[in-house]
């Protein structure tokens, strides 16, 4: 290969995940030091062993419940003593804090990194602390007056078009018209997340759904229903990045990085990208593959960012388990997608069901499985090889780790 | 189209947008575009050299990166890329109401999101013919659109 893949010189050496559910009502703080510490202690480190910090987003995103501690509280907290440091929102997806860290790793500035993904969405929805557009737009109903905006939602929101669920609907929209996607179709990846689901004492969402119930639940935004939606929860999810001199030397097996995938070749934008039916997925998707010498067959299992049920059937085929506009095809009938097929997707119920905790969720799945530490949703053959994709729309990450055994 | 006939639990009689409109912050950039509807013209800029439309509006021209950008009118029709009939209500007193994207007759690449309004759901086609239609709120045009070449609707079939 022509490039030096530096990300290679990374491992995730340890993953820690706090309590998961619904209206926990603790603080992010308080749930990032529970995964925090819990990675480290995974890692067999402690955190004076600790010298990097990273997370996704930061501050960058106004905080708040969405956005989870900053990088400073929770150096500060942990009275942690850096030698890097990142923290923000732009970049491929959720994941580029894993990314960046990786990079850190390999150029020296780090030895371990924190690095963690914080949600408290559901606390603050029962509060009424989750303030989005909705609530902005409520607020003139009752005289306050409507905020205005700039930027890249001036050409959203006047028309309603507030969540990704309405952008995302467009692409699913589009999907149907050019492949001819059907809801029954779509439906799959929502009830083989159901399924790994019940095999996941974490999950928020563990009753068995059929496909009556996903054809009759209500609406979101055509042809989008409710279950093709993620579930808003709380928690925190924390991995370890060091470098891979360290790996012998991890009480747990390390989760070796292949390669990352970050490209961007589009426009940076949800209504004028230029091919809407796959989106950022396949520029993140083709720079990964870019970078290794393993090929699609190789993937023993898939972490596929479901925030919403069409970017997993994106990534299916943009990631090349299948041909463009052929994955409602593959998804029928859940066969190829189940625990005991081909290709275990998200076996940890993923978002859907497990409940969003952005990315991060579904990466920690992805180590689990590789270690051979998914309890009774452990794939019989341990996998060697995992991918794990963040991001919709225009944004897009993707990496794959790998056993390392051998 | 395709997946027309499945369940999609769909009700008649959309509204023609939320039930509150967030409007853009005007400034020096956007103020022509958002306000071009006052003479019920749609219009872009457009690179005086290489004669490409630019959205949304910036400084230079991305294609040639030489040429000057002014706002051009265009035929106001366009046709739509993709749909979805949002159900969700983001605000109290929110009902149905379909929001489009729309691919400009000029050059198909600029798009706009917008409200295909006069249209029942049923009705909605991906690719479909549509034409603008604005809606004045505030200081603000907003270009919506509405199924191309057929009657306008009396002021009282909104």
């Amino acid at each position: 290969m022509a490039v030096d893949v530096l990300e290679r010189r990374a491992v995730i050496s340890g993953i820690g995940q706090s309590q998961v559910g619904r209206r926990l009502g603790r603080s992010d703080l308080d749930l990032t030091v529970e995964a925090a510490l819990a990675a480290i202690a995974d890692a067999g480190l402690t955190r004076d062993d600790i010298d990097g910090l990273a997370t996704y987003p930061g501050g960058a995103m106004g905080g708040g419940p969405f956005a989870g501690p900053t990088t400073p509280d929770v150096q500060d907290t942990l009275r942690l003593r850096l030698n890097w440091h990142d923290g923000g929102g732009e970049g491929p997806g959720q994941i580029r804090a894993v990314f960046a860290a990786c990079l850190a790793v390999a150029a020296g500035l780090a030895r371990h990194v924190l690095v963690y993904r914080t949600v408290t969405e559901s606390t603050a929805q029962g509060s009424g602390g989750r303030v989005g557009i909705g609530q902005a737009m409520g607020a003139a109903g009752a005289g306050r007056g409507v905020p205005r905006f700039g930027g890249s939602f001036q050409w959203m929101l006047p028309f309603g078009a507030v969540s990704a669920g309405n952008w995302l609907a467009l692409v699913a929209r589009r999907r149907m018209h050019e492949f001819g996607l059907t809801r029954h179709q779509l439906a799959w990846i929502a009830l083989n997340g159901r399924a790994n689901a019940a095999r996941n004492p974490k999950a928020v969402y563990r009753q068995p759904m059929t496909m009556e119930d996903y054809l009759s639940v209500r609406m979101v935004s055509t042809p989008l229903c409710l279950y093709d939606c993620d579930a808003p929860c709380d928690g925190s999810t924390a991995v370890v990045v060091s470098h891979r001199d360290y790996a012998a030397d991890a009480p747990s097996p390390a989760c070796h990085v292949n390669a990352i995938g970050t490209a961007l070749r589009g426009r940076p934008s949800w209504d004028q990208f230029d091919d809407m039916t796959t989106m950022a997925a396949r520029d993140a998707a083709a720079s990964m593959w870019g970078r290794t010498d393993l090929r699609p067959h190789d993937v023993d299992t898939a972490d596929l960012y479901d925030g919403f049920s069409i970017l997993t059937m994106v990534w299916l085929e943009e990631l090349g388990f299948c041909e463009k506009g052929e994955s409602g095809a593959f998804v029928e009938g859940g066969k190829n997608i189940a625990l005991d097929g081909p290709l275990p997707l998200n076996t940890s119920g993923g978002q859907l069901s497990g409940g969003r905790l952005h990315g991060f969720g579904l990466l920690h799945e992805a180590c689990l499985q590789l270690r051979g530490q998914g309890g009774e949703r452990q794939i019989a053959k341990r996998p060697e090889v995992a991918v794990v994709a963040n991001g919709g729309g225009p944004i897009a990450g993707s990496m794959l780790l790998t056993a390392g055994r051998g | 189209m395709h997946g027309a006939a499945e369940p999609e639990l769909g009700r008649p009689g959309l509204g023609r947008g939320p039930a509150v409109r967030v409007l853009p912050r005007l400034d020096d950039a956007n103020r022509f575009f958002w306000t071009s509807g006052a003479d019920g013209v749609l219009r872009f800029l457009r690179c005086d050299t290489c004669r490409c439309y630019v959205h949304p509006p910036g400084p230079v021209c991305p294609y040639c990166l030489r040429g000057e950008l002014l706002p051009e009118a265009v035929s106001g029709r366009g046709t739509l890329h993709s749909f979805t009939v949002n159900y969700q209500p983001w605000i109290p007193g929110d009902g149905p109401y379909a929001i489009g994207l729309v691919a400009i007759a000029e050059q198909d690449d600029v798009r706009l999101m917008t409200n295909v309004v006069d249209c029942p759901e049923q009705a909605l086609e991906v690719e479909m013919a549509v034409e603008v239609t604005f809606e004045q709120v505030e200081d603000v045009w907003l270009p919506l659109f509405r199924p191309a070449g057929r009657p306008r609707p009396t002021a009282a079939g909104a």
